[in-house]
């Protein structure tokens, strides 16, 4: 019972984290949400028994896409409807 | 209309794949008896792989000795993206000057925490890809902890350099000896990558024949791409 609570929780936040990836204009934060998939993602491999998947969830999938995609937003625009803002002053 | 049809859609792949999922029951066993004589494919490679590769890690023995072929196409794959990134965006010495990597420079807290996390990161990352056959992780996932180590001193020190001939010497040093040592099996075996040699017992860091200098191959490799892949992107001019 407490495995099922524990794991429903987990996963009401890996799907809220992922609406609000969709959903948020400042691409920083969606990003950074994504980020946190992962790191739900990456529990959810381990309490599976798959710490192999788990640690390549955590090592790519929370450190490496993250840091891509925030590179990309450092080169392009931050926010998702401003195609003139420039992110340089704020990084 | 659009968007109702893409409800729609959703809801049926939906439905079928909760009917199939219904199907098992949350943390079954679906292995099977792993003693049983006639067993399921999972089965058959938990009872297997102890004793004809002696490798502890089974997840290991599968990627990187009975599906090694598809382990160097992975390899191959990686090397491809990197080597089409580079191209299309690695500068030249005398192009760099107006570069700027970080246009501020990291806090004194993050520069002193990232130079003390760098050498544990690589220790981690050795770690995991040396006792790739014994505990969970590998070649791929060490590789991937090396070059997150890279990535904090690339983004906290201003002129920390990684020599992109280097990295480039290391990863078709690696990824050669991949190729040699399935042509090794090609040569003392009847196939590719075949694992001959069985030194050392179970268990032991040395044993499981030619797996754990495949995934040390690998490990290499991999820190070396992603390294050169992050610091090609990270030294790209930002658009003013």
């Amino acid at each position: 019972m407490m495995a099922l609570i524990a794991f429903s929780l987990m996963a009401i936040v890996l799907v809220a984290a992922a609406i609000y990836a969709v959903l948020q204009k400042d691409l920083l934060y969606a990003v950074i949400s994504t980020g946190v998939i992962s790191v739900v993602l990456s529990v959810f491999f381990f309490l599976m028994q798959a710490p192999d998947v788990a640690l390549t969830e955590a090592a790519i999938g929370i450190a490496l896409t993250t840091i891509i995609f925030i590179i990309t937003i450092r080169n392009t625009t931050r926010y998702e409807d401003d195609p003139k803002d420039n992110t340089l002053e704020k990084f | 209309m659009k968007k109702v049809f893409v409800l729609i859609l959703l809801a049926v792949v939906g439905l079928y794949l909760s009917n199939t999922f219904n199907l098992i029951s949350f943390g079954d066993n679906r292995v099977g008896e792993v003693v049983e004589e006639t067993t399921t494919v999972s089965g058959y490679y938990l009872k297997e792989t102890p004793t004809k590769s002696e490798v502890a890690n089974v997840v290991t023995a599968i990627v990187v000795n009975y599906r090694g072929f598809d382990t160097l196409g992975e390899v191959t794959v990686l090397f491809l993206a990197t080597t089409g990134l580079g191209s299309i965006l690695f500068r030249r010495k005398e192009e760099e000057e107006g570069v700027e990597r970080l246009s501020k420079p990291a806090s004194s807290l993050v520069s002193t925490g990232s130079r003390i996390l760098f050498p544990l990161v690589v220790l981690l990352g050795v770690y995991v890809f040396i006792h790739g056959h014994l505990t969970p992780g590998g070649g791929f996932q060490g590789g991937a902890i090396i070059a997150t180590g890279f990535l904090l001193m690339l983004i906290s020190y201003k002129n920390y350099k990684v020599s992109h001939s280097t990295l480039g010497w290391v990863e078709s040093f690696a990824g050669i000896s991949f190729v040699l040592i399935g042509f090794w099996g090609l040569i003392s075996s009847h196939s590719f990558l075949q694992n001959i040699p069985q030194v050392g017992e179970l268990n032991s860091l040395i044993s499981g024949g030619v797996i754990p200098i495949i995934y040390i191959a690998v490990g290499f490799k991999v820190a070396a791409e992603l390294t050169g892949v992050l610091d090609i992107l990270l030294n790209i001019k930002p658009k003013k």
